[in-house]
């Protein structure tokens, strides 16, 4: 498949800025139990402010990627078939969501609504971090499954693809949250850095095994069953056009296999060795501008991630279009 | 319930591309407007069409076939491309079963070109709208024009009749027998998605000519025979 970064962008803002979310939601409820002081609500409501920073990013790409952006309210029409209409209503529920639970931080409306069991204040907050969290989850899910519900797609179509989109998603997100946290000064640089090492090594387990299963991968269609012909040699000699079609710039990356591998390796330094490495040597050092390094490294290369995921799926239709003339 | 389809004849098709051009001709001068042609007299031409001739070379030289093989939208029964469309632009019409898009709903998310296994889907670049063969659902259901002439413009065109159009559900109609008597098959049976449109296979056209032909020995004329008769009594003059 071709690449195209209005999609690369839309994927990794949109991860980043629901795993952000999550991450100072997972703080609220640390601190909620007991196990971390309380933060203070302007770092809740500046952190949501980010998170809904890095959605509307998101969503400004996502438009680029349209023929037709003006018409893009229409998408939500067909929520009960498609994942794509499904995000476009999720996304700005988490949207608002995220902007309800930051303004509800910085407005300070903490005084509990009512108690659960006997150490369970249950505040405005509370309730919007748990919905939200639910919405971000969702998101995650009708994004990832936009690939892997194409079913005949075989690189896509697996639960390995909603894995990594929730992993790596919820890793940049943390990255984030601790960068955010050494930026102002915030004690929890190591409480959020921890998580998103955790984060990323599961992100990491996932997408080797993604790879590794591409790797061996069979696919169902080959040449004979696009054309028919039951004959073990079958070339291409013409594909009815010359100077090439739609067929052809869609669903060819068009770089060499060379380059392939080598954005594999690229992507697999800045997403997984070397945010572990940042973030343990500021774990060490005490450092406040690694995490922000670290965030900086991950997030580059979870756009090459993102290139990798879409140049390492083989169309079944690139069959009909292997040789020109 | 009509479906109606394209049954395409490989064992006639020369590869013209006859049908090519009189569709992208009848749609680019259609009610949905232009089919783009960007650099058509230049050294890289392209554009939209719904409707392409591919070559394939089958076997190895010297023994080796040559296949044209006519790719137009398939028209599934299943078709992936329809569920997954966020607006609703793309529909299979309910009443003849023709997959169409809707080029004002659509949003050009290219999502359905994605989850259509056969790239029989193309995204104008002028228009910015997905589009795709509509069977010539303008000229199919034009009640003004003849019986003979409600037909897609491709199958009016092929010179060699290797296309022929009708309802495949209907067991009586011309595709359907040709699908059940010639061994009519889909492409990509694995991705079930059932296509309506079915192809012909190719046959193995022997010819057996021996040397005895060539020279015509029972011909009574023997225009060929040289042989000089001095009177005396062969085979032929024999009557037993």
């Amino acid at each position: 498949m071709h690449p195209a970064f209005s999609v690369i962008f839309l994927t990794t803002l949109i991860g980043a800025g629901q795993g952000l979310f999550l991450a100072m939601v997972t703080g609220q409820i640390y601190a909620t139990a007991g196990f971390l002081p309380a933060q203070e609500s302007r770092f809740q409501a500046v952190g949501s402010l980010l998170a809904l920073l890095l959605l509307v990013a998101g969503l400004a790409a996502s438009f680029f990627h349209l023929g037709r952006p003006e018409r893009a309210w229409r998408a939500a029409a067909m929520w009960r078939t498609s994942w794509l209409s499904r995000e476009v209503i999720v996304l700005p529920i988490v949207m608002v969501l995220v902007f309800a639970y930051g303004a509800a931080h910085w407005l300070g409306w903490t005084r509990p609504l009512f108690q659960v069991g006997r150490s369970l204040p249950v505040d405005v907050t509370l309730l919007l971090a748990l919905l939200g969290t639910l919405a971000s989850l969702a998101l995650f899910l009708c994004t990832a499954m936009i690939y892997a519900g194409v079913r005949f797609l075989q690189e896509w179509q697996t639960p390995l693809t909603v894995s990594n989109f929730i992993l790596l998603g919820a890793a940049s997100g943390f990255m984030l949250a601790a960068a955010y946290s050494a930026w102002v000064g915030n004690p929890l640089v190591t409480f959020f850095g921890t998580w998103a090492v955790i984060l990323t090594l599961a992100g990491l387990a996932s997408r080797m095994a993604h790879l590794s299963r591409n790797a061996l991968i069979t696919h169902r269609s080959t040449t004979q069953t696009a054309i028919g012909i039951r004959h073990a040699v079958v070339a291409q000699k013409t594909q009815g056009a010359t100077g090439g079609s739609f067929n052809t710039r869609e669903f060819f990356h068009g770089r060499s296999i060379q380059a392939i591998d080598r954005v594999r390796i690229v992507f697999l330094v800045l997403v997984f060795a070397l945010p572990i490495l940042l973030i343990g040597l500021a774990y060490v050092t005490g450092s406040s501008s690694l995490p922000i390094l670290a965030f900086a490294t991950q997030f580059f290369g979870l756009l090459a991630e993102r290139w990798s995921f879409f140049a390492e799926a083989r169309h079944p239709q690139n069959l009909y279009y292997q040789s020109v003339a | 319930m009509t479906q109606l389809a394209l049954v395409i004849d490989l064992n006639v098709c020369v590869g013209c591309h006859a049908c090519v051009t009189s569709c992208k001709e009848w749609n680019t001068s259609g009610w949905a407007g232009p089919l783009v042609d960007r650099n058509p007299y230049g050294a890289a031409p392209t554009g939209t069409f719904f409707n392409r001739v591919q070559t394939f070379e089958v076997g190895t030289f010297p023994n080796t076939e040559t296949v044209h093989f006519p790719k137009s939208c398939l028209h599934c029964e299943d078709p992936p491309c329809v569920p997954v469309c966020p607006t609703g632009a793309s529909y299979k019409r309910p009443d003849n079963g023709v997959v169409l898009v809707d080029y004002d709903r659509c949003i050009g998310c290219k999502y359905c070109s994605w989850a259509c296994p056969y790239g029989a889907r193309e995204l104008d670049e002028q228009q910015r709208v997905m589009k795709k063969c509509t069977l010539c659902i303008d000229r199919i259901t034009d009640l003004n024009l003849s019986e003979r002439d409600r037909k897609p413009a491709c199958v009016l065109a092929c010179p060699a009749s290797a296309r022929l159009f009708g309802d495949v559900h209907d067991p009586d109609s011309e595709v359907s027998v040709a699908i059940r008597e010639r061994g009519g098959y889909q492409l990509m049976p694995e991705c079930g998605t059932r296509p309506s449109n079915h192809y012909l296979p190719r046959h193995r056209t022997v010819m057996h000519i021996d040397p005895e032909a060539l020279t015509r020995v029972d011909n009574p004329l023997r225009k060929e025979d040289l042989t000089a008769y001095t009177g005396e009594e062969t085979l032929d003059d024999v009557a037993w």
